[in-house]
């Protein structure tokens, strides 16, 4: 770029400077409005009141029990994934049978379905009066349940492509040494996809802690039961406590970004490992 | 692998081996690719059980409760006048932030990619944030900005401008939820292009935007339509952010999302599962688009 530069007539590069100076005035103007400013009035009101009105805020009873809930359900949930995700992700790479491609194509579903109609589409046939007989409306299984859908295409997304990748010649060498395929599978496979797990289970932990839209209608959000974090942020709001409300979205954020950089870190330092 | 387990795997090896010896090989080579494909056939019955179980019946459900008594009950509640604003406001929403986020991303993955200042990583670190908050808290913190209490709520208010309760809030949080996927799926497509192409267009003589729009915008494109369809499904989908920040007033700031919501909850399910079943349409639209483009980038990156 800079050698290029260098050989730009005067002028052009006079032009050229000034118009990326303008484009990133805009997009910096652009981002101020919508993420910066936005952000930043959220922890200046977390922060207003000093950190012993933050504390208190953040340990009100229902604030505890709706974070302890959020975080317990959110690592159930993504333990579940870390199993099923790896399973189809293996299934879609390595069985072949017809409709694969299609049901391939529905793995992105959870992802392009509004979250409110996932919630929906769950309590039809989970909810009161479905047909399987369960009913799961207002419980904490509900929660979960919720939160299964909209996390599922995150494991199986990022374990597929590296599936795809690995060299099977030492899954073959191992099975002729005499290797079971559980020994093949726990010594060589395994390792080799674990930083793609970890990252899939980040993103899904991140997505789940903050998952509000498919919960919303299937928990019915009750107090010490079945609120969820946002849930109680959203409640919060709408009874004009502000500093509650604010006090718990940076709880909640923190919770996400540690997951989401630790879980990142250590999917990079495995993946050197492995290297 | 410790060394301990290392020497019993070894050994096993050579038990089997020296059965394997014993027994004629043609029968042994059978049993073994009988029970690999068992193993097969369960893993492929283990993972089909949990799609059909938590996507595929619940879905299918949703379409059959819905059709169960006809069309006309469907056509009915779908052309109700407040599910036909709240329709028309979603489509008015997305025509709003698409090609806003659209024009935005590839300036941003433009900045990511080929800048020099420093501000890259404020920006990568910015484009994390959507994935890592709750769509409740960016409601929130707009409101915090834009509210009658927010910063700059006396100013708005006392030059007329309402964003909260109103579109202008409404595009905020839809931007903000939706604002890294363009710039997402061109990054990486601008990382493959490299600058040679480009600097060759400067060196000839060619403007920035010249290079721009006949040298890396057409090698970029099919990278940028993959994110526009993230984009519009995001938008389109949006609930938590434009519940807090409309007031959810009907037929006025109710989207397609806000007013399945209320239906439900006023227990009308017919209502509810038919506009559900018309979103879920479009992300089945979504999705066979995002298949389509996948298979041509793809193709555009092999040849």
């Amino acid at each position: 770029m800079s050698t290029a530069a260098a050989q730009l007539p005067f002028g052009a590069l006079r032009r050229s400077r000034a118009g990326s100076a303008l484009g990133k005035g805009v997009l910096g103007a652009y981002l101020s409005v919508l993420v910066l400013l936005p952000i930043s009035a959220l922890l200046a009101n977390a922060g207003k009141g000093g950190l012993s009105t933050f504390w208190q805020e953040v340990s009100s009873p229902e604030a505890v029990a709706a974070l302890k809930l959020t975080l317990i359900v959110s690592a159930i949930v993504v333990a579940i994934n870390a199993v099923t995700g790896t399973l189809i992700a293996w299934v879609l790479v390595r069985d072949e049978f017809p409709g694969k491609r299609a049901l391939n194509a529905m793995i992105d579903l959870p992802f392009a379905l509004p979250t409110v109609v996932a919630g929906v589409v769950l309590l039809a046939l989970y909810g009161k009066g479905g047909p399987t007989g369960i009913d799961v409306t207002f419980t904490r299984a509900a929660v979960g349940l919720a939160l299964l859908f909209v996390t599922l295409p995150f494991v199986v997304r990022s374990v597929q492509p590296v599936l795809l990748e690995l060299d099977r010649a030492s899954e073959e060498a191992a099975g002729s040494l005499g290797a079971g395929s559980t020994t093949v599978f726990r010594r060589i496979v395994l390792p080799a996809l674990t930083p793609a797990i970890l990252s899939g289970v980040a993103l899904s932990f991140a997505r789940a802690v903050g998952e509000f839209g498919s919960v919303v209608l299937i928990s019915g959000n009750l107090p010490f039961k079945t609120e969820v974090g946002s849930v109680y942020i959203f409640n919060q709001v709408e009874n004009d406590n502000v500093s509650a409300a604010a006090a718990v979205s940076v709880v909640l954020l923190l919770c996400a970004l540690v997951v989401l950089g630790g879980m990142t870190w250590l999917a990079n330092a495995r993946s050197k490992h492995v290297n | 692998m410790s060394t301990s387990e290392a020497s019993t795997m070894a050994a096993g090896g050579h038990v089997a081996g020296r059965r394997e010896d014993r027994r004629s090989g043609r029968s042994s080579a059978r049993s073994d690719e009988r029970a690999a494909n068992a193993r097969r056939l369960a893993l492929r019955f283990a993972a089909l059980s949990y799609l059909l179980a938590l996507l595929g019946a619940p879905v299918a459900m949703i379409f059959y409760r819905t059709f169960e008594h006809g069309l006309t009950p469907v056509w009915n509640a779908v052309t109700q006048p407040n599910a036909m604003h709240a329709f028309w406001l979603s489509i008015e929403l997305v025509a709003i932030v698409v090609p806003l986020n659209t024009v935005f991303g590839i300036g941003m993955a433009l900045w990511i990619e080929r800048g020099r200042s420093r501000g890259r990583a404020l920006l990568g670190l910015l484009l994390d944030v959507p994935f890592a908050i709750s769509p409740v808290v960016v409601g929130l913190a707009l409101l915090l900005v834009y509210g009658r209490a927010g910063w700059l709520g006396d100013w708005l208010t006392s030059n007329g401008i309402q964003v909260i309760f109103s579109i202008p809030g409404m595009v905020l949080a839809t931007a903000f939820v939706s604002l890294p996927f363009v710039a997402r799926e061109t990054i990486p497509v601008l990382h493959e292009l490299g600058t040679d192409a480009e600097q060759a267009a400067a060196t000839l003589g060619a403007s920035a935007w010249q290079t721009f729009g006949k040298v890396t915008l057409p090698a970029i494109r099919w990278g940028v339509v993959y994110g526009v369809v993230l984009t519009t499904a995001r938008a389109l989908g949006e609930f938590g952010a434009v519940s807090i920040v409309s007031g959810r007033l009907e037929g006025q700031t109710q989207t397609l999302p806000l007013y399945v919501q209320d239906r439900f909850e006023n227990f009308d399910t017919t209502g509810a599962y038919a506009a559900a079943v018309v979103l879920a349409l479009l992300a089945f639209a979504t999705l066979l688009g995002m298949n389509l483009l996948a298979k041509r980038t793809k193709r555009d990156t092999v040849v």
